[in-house]
């Protein structure tokens, strides 16, 4: 941040013979930007900060609701995770979550994007056409999913079947759920990705394809590596984290499609959160668990801005 | 210069397999929307037959969609969506563009504390302060109403953030004549940086209407009637108090529910996609 | 042998006719610019050649090679962009080396970690390693050769655009308007350098500008263009004094030419206004006919008794010359360029008489073609 540079603050020890210094902050302005700031502020206190203190406070306690007090255990709730069956297969699941959606919708949307973009003739249309499930309500197209995927009355299993083959109960075995869930999560993340790709893919200048065709890059693919694929790496680190988080966050299509079943196969991180929470109301656990969904999250962050952000930034 | 299209403006004929592919991917997409209107229409034993046709032999779309007006107060759950989505976003707006101002254009002391903060809470995913909230709201009484649905979202660092960027790219030669013209900054805030704020309130409105119009997680945790219940709930409702079996009800509550947001969409594409596009930040 | 040679290109953009029918031909070894107003096609046509745009219709040859149909990367010919198309992900040294890995490695040797490894591949590095130093001392780049293009200066990157192009020595260089994106200081020093570059390699250059300046310092000829058509190819001096089209002329100078419409007699008498010109139409063309006369604004003089009557409309003060905006009788705009020490002060609405030497005059047809069979009357020549 440009503007956030200060300017070197003067020891007054070693400068004693200047004048002081000009009082950097008129008291007007600053009375008027903290009486433009204030509602947000003090929302900010009350909603978020505290809240979220509060959070971080609770993952050390044995608090459940309608119970009168609590008591302080530590890093009790941390131990019992280690050992909970069911939130470490929800923590399994939700890595390979992430690791199925994040390259799925990635390299979906990059071959799509490249798609539209290898031509003038349909551009907005099938933009619009792809970017649709990010519009969708989640829950109501779970439901068209779930029909989709029925064993024995859906289409999926009906194409199947006119091929000789029996389709698995998609959602209800343990062996397919998590794929099938992923499937639906590359789905909705499809669009969203294509739209930045896209976006990434225009700001590209046409002179540097030129360029390239005229320094002997032939083949679509020399192209695609001599100018496409590093022009596009802010983008694509971009999406990559994006995507990351969006998948970590995998919630709503557990919730109305499996419940976390069949037998916990397909339980993710915030869906046991919630469970814990606000089924068993066994709070502080469920406290526990927001905060490793909330290092994850961090963790994910602190990446994109300290390790890939070097690399594909040309100054 | 004159030439701003593709290098080789190709002929339809060369370009066709490109566009067959994209419409055949495009199809694939679409499978959940055709077949859940698709469905929506059939009759249940129709359904049952898991026959491949798309059209209903015998159209049962009165049956469906009756069916799901009889059971659930659909004009509630999406006035419900209204209630939610603009509440929230109003005072989004409200708190974030006075405070996106001070941050971009006022020099004062604590900026650097308050942007600090703002950059902070964009760390946060909202799920981390659910527990506190809702024994808050629990403690005082408030589950259940649109207070505890649109309160914990009217506080969003990234709306702070999208207008402080968006405020800086405004020339200060703008604030600076409007102080000479003898306005006070309240006056500067409400007649010089409101109307300039439009592109990016579009934006950010239409982000966050999406947001909370397709949010499951905060109103399942403080909503258990349908008197305040949104859409997302609504057809979790009709779910579990309808079972799984009814498809063709269920899809028509789908596609009523999915309807109103689809229909903004396609009505506004461009602005859609842009404002997605430019506030993905948040994700 | 020539270097570049094109044959009745034309290229249409959705209804609008980009270039229609233009013929050029750059030597071997000759430097050529394409001078023509922003939208005239000049840009195009440089595409066209580059193999980035298909014509449809006409060839292009290059050393006698016909290449309409070929890609570019197999054309044989260097591009120099205007916004320099440097690949910003790529140091100097990459920059420059890009158009001698794309030709002399293989697909497997240009892999990013695994390629140095690859059978043969160490030798071609190593041969593009020192082509590249070679380009780049000759462009006075040696010690920028571990930046990236956003580290460097308009000028530097210029430079390493030019670089790019000589190092594989092509048979054929184009260049468009490479200088625009340059501050006026550097653009004057760079025109020498590009002469310099282009006298060493000794290519065939085709410099497409807009700017006459460029065009007239640098090249051997100038390319004239507008509204999609080459009007005249010539040496500057010609292109200047001896232009065979009226939008040539009124094209190349600043000011601008002055141009004065007139009638041609039966007897090929102009006259201006019912002013005699002092010049006459001789053989085929003789009137009576309309006819435009174009004076330069430093053949105009301040006449005494004879010469236009005129109103003053102000003085602009160049420093070399002093410019004196006047206005006929019928409205028409004069320019004429005074010297510096010319003293008396013409308030606007002061009384002037402009006078020219019919000798320098130019006459150009209602269709703007030059009128070269010409005789200049003795007397009376302007009253």
């Amino acid at each position: 941040m440009s503007d956030a540079v200060l300017p070197p603050r003067l020891s007054p020890g070693l400068s004693p013979g200047l004048a002081p210094p000009r009082p950097r902050w008129r008291a007007g302005e600053t009375l008027t930007a903290w009486m433009l700031s204030l509602p947000a502020v003090l929302a900010y206190w009350v909603l978020l900060l505290l809240p979220t203190l509060a959070a971080v406070a609770l993952a050390f306690t044995d608090y459940e609701l309608g119970m009168d007090g609590f008591a302080w255990i530590g890093l009790g709730n941390f131990a019992e995770l280690m050992t909970d069956r069911g939130f470490l297969q929800a923590f399994r699941n939700t890595l390979f979550y992430v690791a199925v959606v994040t390259p799925g919708s990635i390299l979906g949307a990059l071959g799509l994007a490249l798609l539209i973009e290898g031509g003038t003739r349909g551009r907005t249309f099938f933009r619009a056409v792809f970017f649709l499930p990010v519009v969708s309500l989640t829950v109501a197209m779970a439901s068209a999913w779930q029909y989709l995927l029925h064993p024995t009355i859906g289409p999926l299993n009906a194409v199947l079947r006119q091929v000789g083959v029996e389709g698995p109960a998609w959602l209800s075995s343990s062996g397919t759920v998590m794929w099938a869930l992923a499937g639906i999560g590359i789905w909705e993340n499809l669009g969203f990705n294509l739209v930045l790709f896209l976006a990434g893919l225009t700001a590209i200048p046409r002179d540097l394809y030129a360029a390239a065709e005229v320094d002997g890059a032939r083949s679509a693919w020399s192209r695609f590596r001599l100018v496409t694929w590093p022009m596009l790496g802010p983008t694509t680190l971009f999406v990559l984290t994006i995507t990351m988080i969006r998948a970590v966050r995998v919630f709503d299509t557990v919730k109305v499609l499996t419940q976390g079943g069949p037998d916990r196969a397909s339980e993710v991180l915030l869906h046991t959160m919630y469970q814990e929470g606000f089924t068993y109301f066994r709070l502080g656990y469920s406290a526990a668990i927001t905060l490793v969904f909330l290092a994850i999250v961090l963790a994910l962050m602190w990446l994109q801005t300290r390790v890939l952000d070097k690399r594909v930034h040309y100054g | 210069m004159a030439e701003r299209e593709a290098p080789h403006d190709m002929s339809l004929w060369r370009d066709l397999p490109r566009l067959a592919v994209l419409t055949l991917l495009g199809l694939l997409l679409l499978m959940p929307y055709i077949w859940m209107v698709s469905a929506s229409l059939k009759p249940a034993d129709e359904i049952f037959r898991a026959s491949l046709a798309l059209l209903p032999e015998r159209l049962a779309a009165a049956q469906n969609y009756g069916r799901v007006f009889s059971l659930l107060p659909v004009a509630q759950y999406l006035w419900n969506g209204v209630i939610v989505c603009g509440g929230i976003l109003v005072f989004q707006l409200l708190f974030a563009i006075p405070a996106g101002y001070a941050l971009a254009k006022l020099n004062f002391r604590g900026r650097e504390l308050v942007f600090g903060a703002v950059m902070l809470g964009l760390l946060v995913p909202p799920h981390v302060p659910a527990l506190p909230l809702y024994l808050g709201f629990s403690s005082l009484g408030l589950l259940d109403t649109y207070t505890a649905l649109i309160a914990p979202s009217t506080i969003s660092v990234f709306a702070i953030f999208l207008f402080r960027q968006f405020f800086k790219s405004l020339p200060d030669d703008l604030i600076h004549a409007a102080r000479l013209d003898g306005m006070g900054e309240m006056a500067i805030v409400w007649r010089v940086v409101l109307p300039n704020a439009w592109p990016a309130a579009t934006a950010f409105a239409i982000f966050s209407v999406v947001a909370h119009w397709n949010d499951l997680f905060w109103p399942l945790i403080v909503v258990s009637t349908a008197e305040h219940a949104t859409p997302a709930l609504g057809v979790l409702f009709f779910r579990t108090t309808e079972g799984d079996d009814d498809f063709g009800a269920l899809m028509a509550a789908a596609v009523i529910m999915t309807a109103p947001l689809v229909a903004a969409f396609l009505l506004a594409q461009r602005r859609f996609v842009e404002g997605i596009a430019t506030t993905g930040l948040k994700g | 042998m020539s270097g570049i040679r094109i044959e009745g290109v034309a290229r249409r953009y959705g209804g609008t006719a980009v270039l229609k029918g233009v013929s050029l031909e750059v030597a071997a070894g000759e430097f050529v610019a394409l001078l023509g107003p922003s939208g005239c096609g000049k840009s195009t046509l440089m595409r066209l050649i580059a193999g980035i745009d298909r014509p449809d219709a006409g060839r292009i040859l290059i050393q006698g090679r016909d290449v309409t149909a070929l890609r570019p990367a197999d054309r044989d010919v260097a591009m120099v962009f205007q916004s320099y198309a440097l690949y910003p992900h790529l140091t100097v040294e990459e920059n420059i080396a890009v158009p001698l890995a794309m030709r002399r490695l293989s697909a497997p040797q240009r892999l990013p970690l695994l390629g140095r490894w690859w059978p043969g591949s160490r030798a071609a590095r190593r041969a593009i390693h020192e082509e590249v130093g070679s380009a780049a001392l000759a462009l006075g780049l040696g010690s920028l050769l571990d930046r990236r293009p956003g580290q460097l200066s308009g000028g530097q990157r210029q430079r390493v655009a030019l670089a790019r192009a000589i190092v594989r020595h092509p048979a054929a260089f184009l260049m468009d308007e490479p200088l625009s994106n340059l501050d006026a200081a550097l653009r004057v020093h760079t025109r020498r350098e590009i002469v310099e570059i282009h006298r060493r390699v000794g290519a065939a250059t085709l410099y497409v500008t807009h700017d006459q300046t460029e065009a007239l310092t640098m090249a051997d000829r100038v390319a004239v263009m507008q509204g999609g058509e080459i009007l005249q190819v010539a040496g500057p001096r010609a292109i200047y004094a001896d232009p065979e089209d009226l939008r040539v002329a009124c094209f190349i100078g600043s000011p601008r030419i002055n141009t004065l419409e007139g009638v041609a007699d039966s007897h090929g008498l102009v006259r201006l206004g019912g002013y005699p010109s002092g010049l006459r139409l001789c053989g085929a063309a003789a009137g009576p006919a309309p006819v435009t006369l174009a004076v330069r604004p430093e053949d105009l003089y301040l006449s005494e008794t004879g010469g236009l009557p005129a109103e003053a409309a102000g003085l602009e003060f160049l420093g070399e010359s002093l410019l004196l905006h006047a206005r006929l009788a019928g409205g028409t705009p004069l320019v004429c360029r005074l010297p510096p020490s010319y003293v008396p002060d013409l308030p606007p609405g002061s009384p002037v008489r402009l006078g020219f030497d019919p000798a320098r005059a130019l006459l150009f047809d209602a269709r703007g073609k030059r009128l070269r069979d010409i005789a200049v009357v003795p007397e009376p020549a302007l009253v």
